[in-house]
């Protein structure tokens, strides 16, 4: 054919694109973005109200209220992470299109991010101040919710590339990510207990910064093996 | 061998039936494969096998004589999918779902207007995809189709929900399609005219 000369885009150009069309589409919707981020929002202002206005209970329960409450919102998000795609033959096309497809998941799950995990560290201070955290504690606190949320996007998306094939498959993809999801929330919520009560956090945070390396090396593999096998 | 896109011994098994058993076929350039069958007979699940979403009983599709799972990338670069979901985004317009196949994929050197043209979607290229009708939405499926500058062409019921006018138009650009040297495998219960030589497949 007259056109065989011409250039297949990079990889690079397909993960950039798939990042660009995820946001754009995001835009267009802000509905299903907003959402798990005023769940988050809401869990940790309603907490404060209920267990009452004692500044040592709640600097004492606020790292973890806003972890559990960060997660929760994560894996709440995760289920539309491929449903729009399954739903109008998309990932179809994803899985038949010249890019490799752990790059066109892992494109699908730094759109995720930069969605409802990067927001979502970035309004965490605010909610902090419910908590009476001290501003140098803050700085910790995004830093770890920062690590954290990258590793939670990235094991979410296995699951999500597991259970996209099953109607109203958030329990399981829940269940199934909670065992891989337990490290992080425990590390991240004890760095920053830590990093309250004036001792050494250190090691929380390059662990977690250790999590979020390996999940980003391995996970896309293990996402575009699973959406093959659920798309058969 | 020395078919361009062949198939041996294909044999499907979904759940406890078997869709077909030792399929064979061999295609080569300007050629149509047309798979023919009553709904359910395995058109197109031996077009996702093709295309290599489907695992076979048994069986290996071959494309330039070499094994199409060793080399799945440079296969699908080869080719370009008319399923039966458009895959296209509706709340993304016409030009902005287009330009994310552009990058996925090696784009032919015409002019878009030119198809757009061609396709009579020229008007509807600010309208978010939702907003259109099921046909209008299969003519951006089909430009999706001739942007893409592959050899292959799979069409899966590529007349549904298009107007008389319509399917003439994807007869003539698969006519044309194939006159350049493409390659189309198309599953269809409808009556095809089409000059070009054609491979029967029955299902």
């Amino acid at each position: 054919m007259d056109s065989s000369n011409l250039q297949q885009p990079g990889i690079f150009a397909g993960l950039l694109a798939i990042i660009r069309r995820d946001l754009l589409l995001a835009w267009k919707r802000p509905g299903d973005v907003l959402n798990p981020l005023f769940f988050f929002a809401m869990v940790c202002t309603l907490f404060p109200l209920a267990v009452g206005p004692s500044a040592e209970q709640l600097t004492f329960s606020g790292p973890g209220v806003l972890w559990v409450a960060a997660l929760l919102s994560t894996l709440l998000s995760l289920n539309s992470l491929f449903m729009s795609d399954y739903e109008d033959g998309s990932l179809d096309q994803m899985l038949v299109s010249p890019q490799p497809l752990p790059v066109l998941a892992l494109g699908k799950t730094i759109a995720h991010w930069l969605i409802s995990g990067f927001p979502l560290v970035l309004i965490s201070p605010l909610l902090a101040m419910t908590y009476r955290m001290p501003s140098a504690v803050m700085g910790i606190l995004m830093l770890t919710l920062l690590l954290g949320t990258i590793s939670l996007s990235l094991l979410g998306s296995i699951g999500a590339a597991l259970t996209v094939g099953l109607h109203r498959g958030t329990a399981l993809l829940s269940l199934l990510i909670l065992p891989l999801a337990m490290p992080i929330l425990l590390l991240g919520a004890n760095t920053v207990s830590l990093a309250a009560a004036n001792d050494v956090y250190g090691t929380g945070i390059w662990a977690l910064g250790a999590y979020a390396i390996a999940s980003i090396s391995l996970a896309p593999y293990a996402t575009a093996a699973a959406l093959r096998i659920s798309n058969e | 061998m020395t078919a361009k896109l062949s198939a041996n011994n294909l044999t499907l098994i979904r759940g406890e039936s078997c869709l077909f058993q030792g399929l064979e076929f061999a295609l080569n350039p300007g050629e149509l494969l047309l798979l023919e069958g009553q709904n359910g007979s395995g058109k197109t699940s031996l077009m996702r096998a093709i295309a290599g979403m489907l695992s076979l009983e048994s069986g290996e599709i071959f494309w330039n004589d070499m094994p199409v799972n060793g080399q799945r990338q440079e296969f699908h670069g080869s080719l370009v999918w008319l399923a039966h979901r458009t895959g296209l985004k509706g709340d993304l317009t016409l030009v902005e779902n287009l330009r994310f196949e552009g990058s996925l994929r090696r784009q032919a050197k015409t002019d878009p207007e030119v198809i757009y043209e061609r396709l009579g979607i020229t008007r509807l290229k600010r309208l978010a995809l939702r907003s259109l009708s099921a046909g209008q939405q299969r003519r951006v499926a089909l430009a999706r189709m001739l942007m893409a500058a592959v050899p292959l062409w799979l069409m899966d019921e590529p007349f549904t929900n298009l107007d008389r006018e319509g399917r003439q138009l994807v007869m003539d650009l698969t006519q044309e399609h194939l006159e350049r040297g493409g390659m189309c495998v198309m599953a269809a219960h409808q009556d095809i005219e089409i000059a070009s030589p054609i491979v029967r497949v029955r299902l």
